[in-house]
């Protein structure tokens, strides 16, 4: 209500003749803006970048720029698997479950790109190609049994790789299932 | 010192329910509180020095006001948010300590001071330049804008009190074992301010959106670029760009220079260090909205976007981090919030659930705004079980632990907003304990 008497008020001082009365601010953003701020992929592909990349360079990569912090698929290092697990976990039962890992839990494989890209290696993200994160995304759901070892994964065949757990989730916006509500 | 003119008395008009409880009205009217003050007079004074016996603040001129003001040095150790302990080799890695927690135990009325309010970050607080900080709003609109703080300044400004809640907060109730960790290490990922900024709205309806519009898919400026989708209708109800915490710009560990807040949903959906908004028509499914923030059910399926904060209380006085030095009079008071509106209601039990009590509820009560409850308490000395339900406006009620656990198991870390139970020992130690 106020912001309308504010805008009314502003329109008013422009019949009046008052220069540059202004109610809005924003720029005009241009596709460079955009580029910088803006990494989302999803789930369809779309935003995928050009490049490629295989497991085999993908295991390369992660031994120089993840290993220092995540264990390799069969090590237990207590303190990487705290950092965070990514490989080992890959059915649903039990409470250990709690970890969960992409091949066991994550619902769609564009999210490894889009998470590994914008977030890692911790000390750097962004730090690598484009091909690299492909590479990175492919070593990533090889080894938690998704893709074979020589699948190419590109903006084509990655949104296509089937996550196992695709349909473990419930929609629970606006309110959740009555079925899982707590009844006092 | 005038003598306590209105004697406090307890008789059986009193009675709320059973263990001791009294009726919410006691301690209004009562000139209880003000008794206690003052019961040091007649110090011996000398002949030509009548400050004799005074304190040395009392006898010398204080200190000089500060540009920007500090607490008393007496309190600087004693009240600090809670963070744990991590070893030297897993900081090594982590590379920063990522949460901290709100003295819930020492907090009374319902601002949380900025520099108590809980923090949560993923990869670090980031050390933003406002001149180089951008919002750029886009995707699914007319008219592609951008913001700086400059900008948003500019625009009328709405001021509203928020509770922020992790939903992660008290998760560690869902193990088998009750906890001895602190009141403010279960509960203290919970904070109220007053927040300031523009609605998302209005910019929204500057930028112009699409028809097809159904999300907007927000992006921060930390070094993993935190990542959620949120719903248009929330988008276009009561969110805003939190500019202003408690009166100032907002502090980096709160996303400075500008934050997008979003009443009553979990705490990671108001991004920090907002600098991207893409208006689509589906969710992003980051990381953050698949792999985390999602809650595995007994059938092994799992919520997704179940953003919406419950009906929660917490009692935090009495609570685990003091005990009971004395039988007699006890004030139980804590804190109750929904993400959905007002509280309706809090009750206090001492029997662990047999008997309730209304407590009362301390003015203002504001929509998805922490709300302080009270109850006085007379300790007979005997073994209690202190909790605490809440309702709100919507008649959503607390379940006890053991509902929840009915309907939801306990694999999963979000949303756990069971009644709470504080078991008090005839010796008054005071433990988190299940009932
Ligand atoms: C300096 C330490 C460090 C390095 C190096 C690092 N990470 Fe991480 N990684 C982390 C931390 C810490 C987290 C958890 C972040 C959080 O809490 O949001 C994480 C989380 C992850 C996750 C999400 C795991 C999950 O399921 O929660 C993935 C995937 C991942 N990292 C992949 C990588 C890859 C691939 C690389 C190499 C390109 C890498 N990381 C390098 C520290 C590191």
């Amino acid at each position: 209500m106020y912001l309308r008497n504010l805008l009314t008020l502003v329109a008013l001082l422009a019949v009046a003749g008052v220069a540059n009365a202004q109610s809005r601010f924003g720029e005009p953003a241009t596709q460079e803006d955009i580029d910088k701020s803006f990494w989302t992929i999803f789930p369809d592909g779309e935003f995928l970048p050009d490049g490629e990349g295989v497991a085999a360079t993908g295991r390369d990569l992660f031994e120089v720029n993840c290993h220092i912090c995540h264990n390799f698929p069969g090590e237990n290092d207590p303190v990487k698997d705290e950092i965070g697990k990514l490989f080992g976990i890959k059915d649903k039962s039990g409470r250990t479950n709690l970890q969960q890992t992409i091949g066991s839990y994550w619902p769609y494989s564009t999210t490894v790109f889009d998470y590994v890209r914008r977030a890692m290696p911790l000390t750097s993200p962004m730090s690598l190609s484009n091909s690299d994160y492909y590479a990175l995304t492919a070593y990533l759901l090889y080894e938690n049994g998704v893709i074979e070892e020589d699948d190419v994964m590109n903006k084509d065949t990655l949104p296509k790789v089937e996550m196992p757990n695709k349909d473990g989730f419930i929609m629970a916006y606006p309110d959740v299932p009555e079925k899982y509500k707590a009844k006092p | 010192m005038s003598k306590n003119k209105n004697p406090l008395t307890i008789d059986a008009t009193n009675h709320a329910a059973e263990g001791g409880l009294l009726n919410r009205r006691l301690f209004l009217n009562s000139a209880l509180a003000t008794t206690a003050t003052l019961a040091t007079a007649g110090a011996a004074y000398g002949q030509d020095f009548i400050g004799e016996g005074q304190e040395d603040w009392l006898l010398y001129p204080g200190t000089s006001t500060l540009p920007y003001g500090d607490r008393s040095r007496f309190e600087v150790e004693s009240v600090q948010r809670f963070i744990h302990d991590y070893s030297e080799e897993f900081l090594a890695l982590r590379m920063s300590t990522y949460v901290s927690r709100t003295p819930l135990d020492h907090m009374l009325g319902t601002i949380t001071p900025s520099g108590l309010h809980f923090e949560r970050s993923h990869q670090g607080i980031p050390d933003i330049d406002p001149n180089q900080h951008e919002l750029v709003i886009h995707g699914k609109v007319r008219q592609p804008l951008k913001y700086d703080i400059e900008a948003l300044e500019n625009y009328p400004t709405v001021s509203k009190f928020y509770f922020l809640e992790c939903s992660g907060n008290s998760a560690v109730l869902l193990n088998d074992e009750p906890t001895d960790q602190s009141v403010n290490a279960i509960h203290g990922l919970v904070s109220g301010s007053e927040w300031t900024g523009v609605l998302l709205s209005t910019l929204l309806d500057e930028t112009g959106v699409g028809p097809d519009a159904k999300w907007i898919i927000c992006e921060g400026a930390d070094n993993g670029m935190m990542h959620r989708s949120i719903p248009i209708d929330k988008a276009l109800d009561d969110v805003m760009i939190a500019i202003r915490q408690n009166g100032e710009r907002i502090r980096p560990s709160q996303g400075y220079p500008m934050r997008l807040f979003i009443p009553g949903f979990e705490g990671n959906t108001s991004i920090k260090w907002l600098r991207s908004i893409y208006v689509s028509d589906r969710p992003a499914m980051s990381i953050q909205e698949t792999s985390k923030y999602t809650d595995m059910m007994p059938d092994n399926k799992s919520l997704q976007f179940s953003l919406l904060m419950d009906t929660k209380s917490v009692i935090t006085r009495p609570a685990n981090t003091m005990s009971l030095k004395r039988k007699g009079l006890y004030e139980i008071t804590g804190l109750a919030w929904s993400g959905k509106g007002k509280i309706a209601r809090v009750e206090v039990s001492v029997d662990g659930g047999k008997t309730w009590a209304d407590a009362a509820l301390e003015e203002p009560i504001q929509s998805k705004m922490l709300t302080r409850f009270r109850s006085p308490w007379l300790w007979d000395g005997s073994p209690a079980i202190l909790q605490s339900r809440a309702t709100d406006e919507f008649g959503r009620m607390q379940p006890t632990r053991d509902e929840h656990i009915a309907a939801r198991g306990q694999n999963h870390i979000y949303h756990y907003s069971a009644i709470q139970s504080w078991g008090v020992g005839t010796d008054g130690e005071i433990k988190n304990v299940f009932a």
